[in-house]
């Protein structure tokens, strides 16, 4: 019987590594919201944003705590432009071809990343990384807890954005009725970039609060995005409330796992619990649609 | 019949190639794009014709190679009987997880996700698996006698993958052909549609991933009798996933001929930027994904679809136009 003592840290644990999986999930499960496709490409953005947050602390000392209100505006814009011009141009708004655009997509920023930076595994040692936080029970680094408490404010403002806005109305709108919305003259294609800018901008701040104590490599992307489709696929398609909630619980249950079965077969129970959850209610905990 | 002749055509004058050319590095070359043509016609049946796109075909390629390669090396199977009960394993694994997958009704994207799944647990497992040898994978013995499926000659390798695309478009051939195809085809393109009409779609699809999961599993075997040598990121990695609905859709997706044309389209490329560039990680891939994003752009039926528009558009240019009713009507 394992102790309380190691429990609990780890449940902690869990909980802070899955505020960051919550935000790489809500990201997706926005875009899935509004253009009903999943985005492949979500990893390599993923990949992208931390080896921006490296390259910032490495070359500049810029701090990824400052640099992130660089790069989420950067990416926002890169994202527009990616939806604007390249996804919803080429793919002509066919679900098959908008799948493939993004997995080309994918292919293209990993081996571009791969080719550039070539497969090296990188860290940034920044001075708090290993700092901890004793909360009588547990320790747990400051990174963690910023970002814990960081996915929460980036949470709201989404929240606050999407209901209190009129870009937010519009979105909304597109996303219950597409037709609808063009016909009383909101600019779908606009509205579709927007929301895509927006899942990449969340993407870049979750990169920033990871890379203090992740590593960044041209495939690390991949592995954490498996890991938020999971979550999507969990919590409901499109669910807001879905993709937080699966989030925690993800980060909880690969915490726990990885303790009791070791790390390649904690994988392998996320996996598992995603092809589950897929076959027997593909709808998720939260989601409406079929 | 004419297009059996025009198979027959393609396939002599593919196997007529190693008489003119002795290049062991450029028989290596065509032998991986016919290898890689093989995967893709697999992924065809299913993606092609059914319209169910896989981002997961490396489950089925793995199996192939596994089976194959340890069957050999740890109980002394005969390998061209290994080779046959490979393609089963890969059939088997193809039933299952469709048979899973379409029992949950799963499409679209979810059906991309799920089979993408599937083939990373089957990497992770084959990672650790004491039978696949983990993470140093399998190696198999080196043994050139034709009764251990393993040549000499790259030449004769090249018949023997050669031999195994023409089956496959053979028997690609007979699908389309076949009622089975018109309701795969039905399927693809309408899905309730052809329920409503009485098809059944459930075992359709599952059929046609069956088979599927078979032609690429022959991949698999193949190349693991060829390169001697498997491991979980070459058997199961995503690469092939990808090479193998790359091939169909860039020559012509749903087509007989697609992923042979998109096999040689996409390797030729691959190494022309290799050979400019030198040989850089990851070159070729990043010029996969831009002639994907590209064809998709340009040509969404592939290069053969795109061929055919072209062909109207010319005739339509020299034969004159005979005035059809639906033309009368709108003036």
């Amino acid at each position: 019987m394992l102790s309380f003592d190691i429990l609990v840290p780890a449940v902690f644990n869990g909980l802070a590594m899955g505020a960051i999986y919550a935000l790489v999930a809500l990201a997706l499960t926005l875009i899935y919201g509004v253009l009903h496709i999943i985005n492949f490409a979500h990893g390599a953005l993923l990949s992208m944003a931390l080896f921006a947050a490296f390259f910032a602390f490495h070359l500049f000392g810029i701090d990824p705590y400052i640099v992130v209100f660089l790069l989420a505006p950067l990416f926002y814009a890169f994202g527009y432009a990616l939806q604007r011009f390249i996804i919803g141009p080429v793919s002509r708004g066919d679900d098959r071809n908008m799948l493939l655009v993004t997995l080309g997509l994918a292919v293209f920023i990993e081996n571009a990343l791969l080719n550039v930076f070539r497969a090296d595994t990188r860290t940034i040692d920044a001075a708090y990384a290993f700092q901890s936080v004793d909360f009588g029970f547990a320790f747990v680094v400051v990174p963690r807890i910023v970002a814990f408490f960081a996915v929460f404010v980036v949470a709201a403002a989404l929240w606050l954005l999407l209901s209190v806005t009129d870009i937010g109305k519009a979105i909304r709108a597109v996303a219950k009725e597409k037709l609808g919305a063009e016909l009383v003259g909101i600019d779908v294609a606009h509205i579709y970039a927007v929301t895509f800018g927006l899942g990449t901008a969340c993407v870049a701040i979750a990169a920033c609060l990871l890379i203090p104590t992740y590593y960044v490599n041209p495939h690390a992307g991949e592995a954490f995005v498996l890991i938020a489709f999971t979550i999507v696929v969990l919590g409901g398609m499109g669910s807001v409330l879905g993709a937080l909630i699966g989030g925690f619980l993800i980060g909880v249950v690969e915490s726990l796992s990885g303790l009791f079965f070791g790390e390649s077969l904690g994988q392998i129970g996320i996996f598992l619990l995603f092809i589950f959850v897929l076959l027997v209610r593909p709808s998720g905990l939260f989601g409406a649609r079929a | 019949m004419k297009t059996l002749a025009l198979i027959g055509v393609v396939v002599a004058v593919l196997a007529a190639v190693p008489l003119v050319i002795h290049s062991n590095v450029a028989l290596n070359f065509l032998i991986v794009t016919l290898l890689v043509a093989l995967a893709g016609q697999g992924w065809n049946v299913l993606g092609g014709y059914g319209g169910q796109y896989s981002f997961g075909h490396a489950a089925f390629f793995g199996t192939g190679a596994y089976v194959t390669a340890i069957l050999q090396v740890r109980y002394g199977v005969n390998a061209w009987v290994g080779f046959g009960l490979g393609i089963v394993g890969g059939a088997l694994v193809g039933a299952v997880i469709g048979a899973l997958t379409f029992r949950s009704g799963l499409r679209g994207s979810y059906f991309a996700l799920v089979t993408l799944a599937f083939a990373e647990v089957l990497r992770i497992v084959a990672s650790v698996a004491p039978i696949t040898g983990a993470g140093v994978g399998t190696l198999m013995k080196l043994d050139l006698r034709p009764q251990a499926l393993q040549f000499e000659s790259r030449a004769v390798f090249y018949w023997v993958i050669l031999a195994l695309v023409a089956v496959v478009l053979v028997v690609t051939h007979l699908i389309e052909r076949s009622r089975f195809g018109a309701w795969l085809v039905a399927v693809r393109e309408n899905e309730d549609a052809a329920v409503a009409l009485g098809v059944n779609a459930f075992k359709i699809k599952l059929q046609a991933m069956t088979v599927s999961a078979a032609i690429t599993a022959a991949a698999g075997c193949f190349y693991v009798q060829y390169f001697l040598f498997v491991d979980s990121g070459i058997g199961y990695g995503t690469w092939i996933s990808i090479e193998a609905l790359l091939t169909p859709i860039i020559g012509g997706v749903g087509t007989l001929f697609g992923p042979l044309v998109g096999a040689i389209v996409v390797k030729s490329l691959g190494e022309t930027a290799k050979l400019v560039t030198g040989d850089a990680p990851g070159l070729d891939l990043i010029f996969y994904g831009a002639v994907l994003i590209l064809v998709i752009w340009l040509t969404p039926r592939g290069l053969i679809g795109g061929l055919t528009v072209l062909k109207k558009w010319y005739l339509r240019r020299l034969v004159p136009r005979r005035p059809l009713v639906s033309d009368a009507r709108h003036g």
